[in-house]
């Protein structure tokens, strides 16, 4: 059972080193180190990479290329600001209310993910990712371009801008998007849910179902022919995803009032951002996810003095630790000289020479 | 008593290739049966279309008394066959262990929530999978690698482990496609015994197409031969192999 133990310890290492991040800012925002600025960059940090841990179960969990995760993000962000904004000034408690907007969005982000990923499934690599991408461009633009709203006469939805008739509210306004929405998001929501995101992927990758999926992704034909429903399985991961993906768009409508479907927030830029993440992180790795979305994404906010080199930097960062992470012989360097190599050596070191062999009966 | 195995009549065309024509055999249960025949002959396509993955244009497939034409890979699968392939088909980025116990997926159930919760019913399917998983590695003395990659286990090895994940499935007929292709005679030798071993330990009936002469009339009891997609001689081992049409195929005029 030595296995199950090892890999337990991987998972929790992970969420420890979330709360120990999560402790370590608090402590300086309590000594009042922390600028109002980069208190600002928390919680978009942790909807980042809750995005980057759905978008690894597929891309390195599943092997299939999703381009379109930022529109599973969009999704969660206005289905879960629409509901936000129409309560608001009902007297519904705030703490229940965001926690219901928290499940709405998902919701309606996994929906969309089972409904696009019926037909966008049947394709594979180059082809996948395009249709992905398509399909995030276009909830994107149908989002920026929607009119909805209610009036005595009941809800309206148009393409273009239309009046309201006596007492009435527009709830999505065109470009303009939802104004108003509560600012309910916080640094310890956010938190949370990142580590409910990292306990929902990493269990998966450890059970039955997680098998499936990663044998679909080595292979296809081998895992069919020992009974592996292919169909099955990859919605089950591009589903979850999606609705992961959802609960951070949630994160981020309610961490400002103005929500606007634009190439900036929702973009195939923004996925293609996330996937940075993820394969920098390490493809398949859940914790390198985490950690890669933390140095990216603080790096570019930290090096904003330097202005016009600070684009410069990143992209020689990027660079550089893809090939520290993908390099043959970096990798073999790694296998000879890293810390886990390190341990190991200390490790047979200590241990005397009698124990060796009954070291096997141990495991 | 009915055979485990019966096809009639099986065939399939590719455009205007017959890659399988009018194909008939029928297999006893326990028997060591040899498909052997030239390159191109349609061996790997007769495989494929008994596993589902290609559906035959005419005839019919049994496994014992129920008709299993036109069923799907994985229905096929969980009815019973369970295949190899020529050219290894292993989870590569996934450990010897978790290898064999995707075979053994659909025998221990539990739901895809249960496993996120890790409900007790996790902690006890995986307890029981790693078990059987260990006890079908150790048959095939990988139990002491269980948790490497199956990448970076040797060719032989890699061969084994693609037998036993098929195994994990508890098929009542196991395919093997090509066993011994790239091993040396050693390897070979060891393979035969592992293969009347499978037979013997799991009381299985085994279907295997195979290159390799020694091997085939070293385990094979009955063979059929292929030849540009029809059957060209069926029955007992020694004397298939003495049949002069047989050794044309083979050898050319």
């Amino acid at each position: 059972m030595m296995k199950m133990t090892k890999q337990t310890r991987r998972d929790l290492i992970t969420y420890g080193i979330v709360i120990v991040f999560y402790i370590v800012m608090q402590l300086l925002d309590l000594a009042g180190i922390l600028s109002f600025h980069v208190k600002g960059l928390l919680v978009p940090l942790c909807y980042y990479a809750i995005a980057a841990v759905a978008l690894n179960l597929v891309v390195g969990i599943l092997g299939d290329l999703s381009l379109g995760h930022a529109g599973f993000m969009c999704i969660g962000a206005f289905s879960s600001s629409l509901f936000s904004v129409t309560l608001k000034d009902s007297g519904f408690p705030a703490g229940l209310r965001f926690f219901l907007a928290l499940l709405i969005g998902t919701f309606f982000a996994a929906l969309f993910g089972f409904l696009i990923g019926i037909p966008v499934l049947r394709l594979n690599g180059d082809y996948l990712a395009i249709v992905t991408l398509a399909f995030g461009e276009i909830i994107k633009n149908i989002l920026a371009a929607v009119y909805f709203g209610y009036d005595e006469e009941g809800l309206h939805i148009a393409f273009k801008s239309f009046p309201l008739q006596g007492e009435g509210k527009m709830l999505i306004n065109g470009a303009m998007g939802i104004q108003g929405t509560p600012t309910d998001s916080t640094f310890t929501i956010a938190v949370v849910i990142l580590l409910l995101a990292l306990f929902i992927v990493q269990n998966i990758v450890r059970s039955r179902t997680g098998r499936a999926i990663m044998s679909i992704r080595d292979n296809r034909i081998a895992a069919e022919a020992v009974g592996i429903q292919i169909t099955k399985y990859k919605m089950t991961a591009f589903t979850i995803s999606a609705a992961i993906a959802g609960t951070a768009g949630v994160l981020f409508s309610h961490n400002t009032t103005t929500l606007t479907a634009t190439s900036t927030y929702f973009g195939y830029n923004v996925s293609i951002l996330i996937l940075v993440y993820v394969v920098l992180g390490g493809i398949g790795n859940i914790r390198g996810s985490v950690i890669a979305t933390a140095i990216l994404y603080i790096l570019p906010e930290m090096l904003r003095g330097l202005s016009n080199y600070r684009m410069l930097i990143y992209a020689i960062v990027l660079i550089i630790i893809m090939l520290i992470n993908w390099a043959p012989a970096a990798i073999t360097f790694r296998e000879k000289y890293g810390i886990s190599a390190y341990l190991a050596r200390r490790k047979e070191n200590r241990t005397p020479v009698s124990d060796m062999g009954s070291g096997k009966g141990g495991s | 008593m009915a055979a485990l195995l019966s096809v009639n009549h099986l065939s399939i065309s590719f455009g205007g290739l017959r890659a399988v024509d009018d194909f008939n055999v029928e297999i006893e249960k326990g028997a060591l049966y040899g498909l052997i025949g030239p390159n191109g002959a349609g061996k790997t396509t007769v495989f494929n279309l008994l596993t589902g993955v290609y559906k035959p244009d005419e005839g019919r497939i049994f496994l014992g008394d129920r008709n299993i034409t036109g069923l799907s890979t994985v229905e096929i699968n969980q009815a019973g066959i369970a295949r190899t392939f020529q050219n290894i088909r292993l989870f590569k980025d996934m450990s010897v262990l978790d290898n064999v116990k995707v075979g053994l997926h659909n025998r221990y159930p539990y739901s895809t929530l249960a496993g996120i919760l890790k409900l007790p019913v996790y902690f006890k399917t995986e307890k029981e999978m790693d078990e059987k998983a260990l006890e079908l590695l150790k048959v095939f003395e990988l139990d002491g690698e269980s948790e490497t990659l199956s990448k970076n286990l040797p060719y032989g090895k890699q061969r084994k482990l693609e037998i036993a994940r098929a195994l994990a499935t508890d098929p009542k007929l196991l395919l093997l496609d090509e066993p011994a292709a790239g091993m040396n005679p050693n390897e070979t030798g060891e393979l035969m015994d592992t293969i009347r071993f499978v037979r013997d330990h799991f009381d299985m009936t085994i279907l295997l197409i195979e290159h390799d002469m020694k091997l085939v009339a070293g385990i094979c009891e009955a063979l059929t031969v292929l030849n540009f997609g029809s059957v060209l001689c069926q029955g007992q081992t020694s004397e298939v192999l003495k049949n002069p049409e047989v050794i044309k195929a083979y050898l050319g005029d």
